[in-house]
């Protein structure tokens, strides 16, 4: 099983004369969970949008599983990954019911017993079969995102690409959904590369991860050495910082004592 | 200055029957830093929304009372509201890509709102724009001012509606989510200047979000709503202290960088959070 998943070396992406990925390269191990953070415009989602296919004016080299990446993929490609988007308002056709959204993959890669599949699909990310035959607008936002992970699995694929797939959602959706993720990925032996911003939940989901600015890494770091405060580069050091100083304010969340003992505006002055 | 909401309620007229979305709120605000906190749907926005009479046309509002600065909300007819909203009390929304115009600069849409409540020649009123851009900390104002919202990024168009926003002077500022649609490092980038704006011009604050470590950080006190109601009021300082189980499930299904757990809290909703 062990191995590399997903290799990527030298990446570059343009956009027209502006280079928004400038040499990035990293490896995933199969069944490990990999995070890319930096700030908006990084180049963090060009990344992932060009290994997912939806980019061909990339160059470098991007292997899945030993194979090397065209900018034309093959149909059995989309297959084995898949990506699940920020936004579930956005990335569910809104005039399609759930039971066409989800048959949608499994018509095009040609899987049989179609019916049962989107059963046991809903299942797996716990939405109730009634849901099946509605439309997304009648779905939460916590619904739709797990509507949007069943249609990423439905092809069974090998490695998911996560675009900030918790970033819409409220903080109580957001635990559930990062709990699904963790237990489909355990369950599957998936391998999953994900983009965000917030290093807690980075860092709650992925082993390691890389800090991307103006579309270079400047520094790849397991999430244990970061939480310990091992990282060399000043940008790592920043984003540890802005987080730890947002996480303090929540304290100890099962009503121990406040780590703080400051009035708020200080507090505000000091971490930021 | 301050701001009375007496058992306000907003409700929605639906084919299956009347919706109540905020059900009996009340609370006082004065030159203070307050935060709203709830999640999708709790009736935190519709009540922002109120003070100011930007409820949806199909929404029905009720309120015991609801003044601003004596001014009594309720009574008060579109014409005497727009010497209130905008030019009293300013609202900041979530996305600058949906609320500025992209067919107007960013200094035009200031200049607009500076002549709007202030009056004057277009020639000082883009003079003022670049100059509250400046203000909002934009280190070129008169390119900014030059540039459509498409050639700003999420930060600085977030600046541009703050810069907007401050035009008239107001004296009391709704933040409605500032800062969710921004990455982390702009957010508090935005938020600390949201704060440095309040503090400098002694303006109260309402600040609405989900996310409450970010709003503690930031306000006074703390509302917490839960299915259209105040649940919990808090001072910023006393999160961990939090007795409704809605807050403490806020707070305990966070991830956290420091205390890594293998598996996230999730909340469990009870029936009589909604009694």
């Amino acid at each position: 099983m062990a191995g590399v998943m997903v290799d990527v070396q030298d990446l570059r992406v343009h956009f027209g004369s502006v280079e928004a990925v400038r040499g990035v390269s990293f490896e995933v191990a199969r069944g490990s969970a990999f995070g890319l953070v930096g700030e908006s415009g990084s180049g963090k989602s060009s990344v992932l949008r060009a290994l997912a296919g939806l980019n061909s004016d990339w160059s470098g080299t991007m292997r899945v599983d030993g194979a090397d990446l065209t900018p034309r993929r093959e149909r059995a490609f989309f297959r084995r990954l898949q990506m699940v988007f920020q936004d579930p308002y956005a990335s569910l056709h809104p005039r399609q019911t759930i039971d066409r959204i989800l048959s949608e993959p499994l018509i095009v890669h040609g899987f049989d017993e179609i019916d049962r599949r989107i059963a046991r699909a809903l299942d797996e990310v716990s939405l109730p079969a009634g849901m099946r035959f509605r439309y997304p607008h009648q779905l939460s936002g916590g619904q739709r995102q797990r509507v949007a992970i069943a249609r990423a699995l439905i092809s069974e694929p090998e490695v998911l690409l996560l675009d900030e797939p918790t970033s819409a959602l409220d903080v109580s959706v957001q635990a559930e959904v990062l709990n699904l993720l963790a237990d489909l990925r355990e369950a599957r032996g998936l391998t999953y590369l994900m983009v965000g911003h917030n290093l807690a939940v980075v860092t709650h989901l992925c082993q390691s991860l890389a800090v991307m600015v103006n579309g270079e890494i400047v520094e790849t770091v397991s999430s244990d050495d970061l939480r310990a405060g091992r990282v060399q580069s000043p940008h790592t050091a920043a984003l540890r910082d802005l987080s730890l100083d947002l996480a303090e304010a929540h304290g100890e969340p099962a009503g121990a004592e406040p780590t703080f003992g400051a009035g708020p505006g200080e507090i505000a002055r000091r971490a930021l | 200055m301050s701001i009375t909401v007496k058992n306000l309620r907003v409700s929605f007229d639906t084919p299956h029957g009347a919706v109540e979305a905020v059900r009996g709120v009340s609370f006082t605000i004065g030159r203070e830093k307050v935060g709203i906190v709830g999640e999708s749907g709790s009736g935190k926005s519709l009540t922002a929304r109120s003070i100011l009479q930007l409820l949806p046309s199909r929404a029905r509002m009720t309120a015991d009372e609801l003044s601003f600065d004596g001014i009594d909300i309720l009574a008060t007819r579109e014409r005497a509201m727009r010497r209130i909203r905008g030019k009293r009390a300013g609202l900041i929304l979530q996305d600058p890509k949906h609320s500025l115009n992209p067919v107007m600069t960013a200094g035009a849409q200031i200049a607009e709102s500076w002549r709007a409540h202030r009056g004057g020649s277009r020639r000082a009123a883009m003079e003022a724009a670049e100059n509250l851009l400046e203000q909002v900390q934009i280190r070129e104002p008169g390119r900014v001012a030059r540039a459509y919202p498409h050639e700003l990024s999420g930060g600085m168009g977030q600046r541009v509606m703050i810069a907007m926003m401050l035009a008239p002077d107001p004296e009391f500022l709704i933040a409605d989510e500032p800062t969710s649609a921004l990455d982390a490092t702009v957010q508090a980038e935005i938020m600390r200047l949201i704060d440095q704006i309040a503090s400098e011009r002694g303006m109260g604050l309402l600040l609405i979000s989900h996310d409450l470590p970010l709003v503690s950080h930031f306000c006074d006190r703390v509302l917490v709503m839960y299915a259209g109601r105040v649940v919990e009021e808090l001072r910023a300082g006393e999160l961990g202290q939090a007795r409704h189980g809605y807050t403490r499930g806020l707070l305990s299904c966070l991830p956290s960088l420091t205390h890594p757990t293998a598996r996230l809290n999730v909340m469990q909703r009870e029936a009589s959070w909604l009694a």
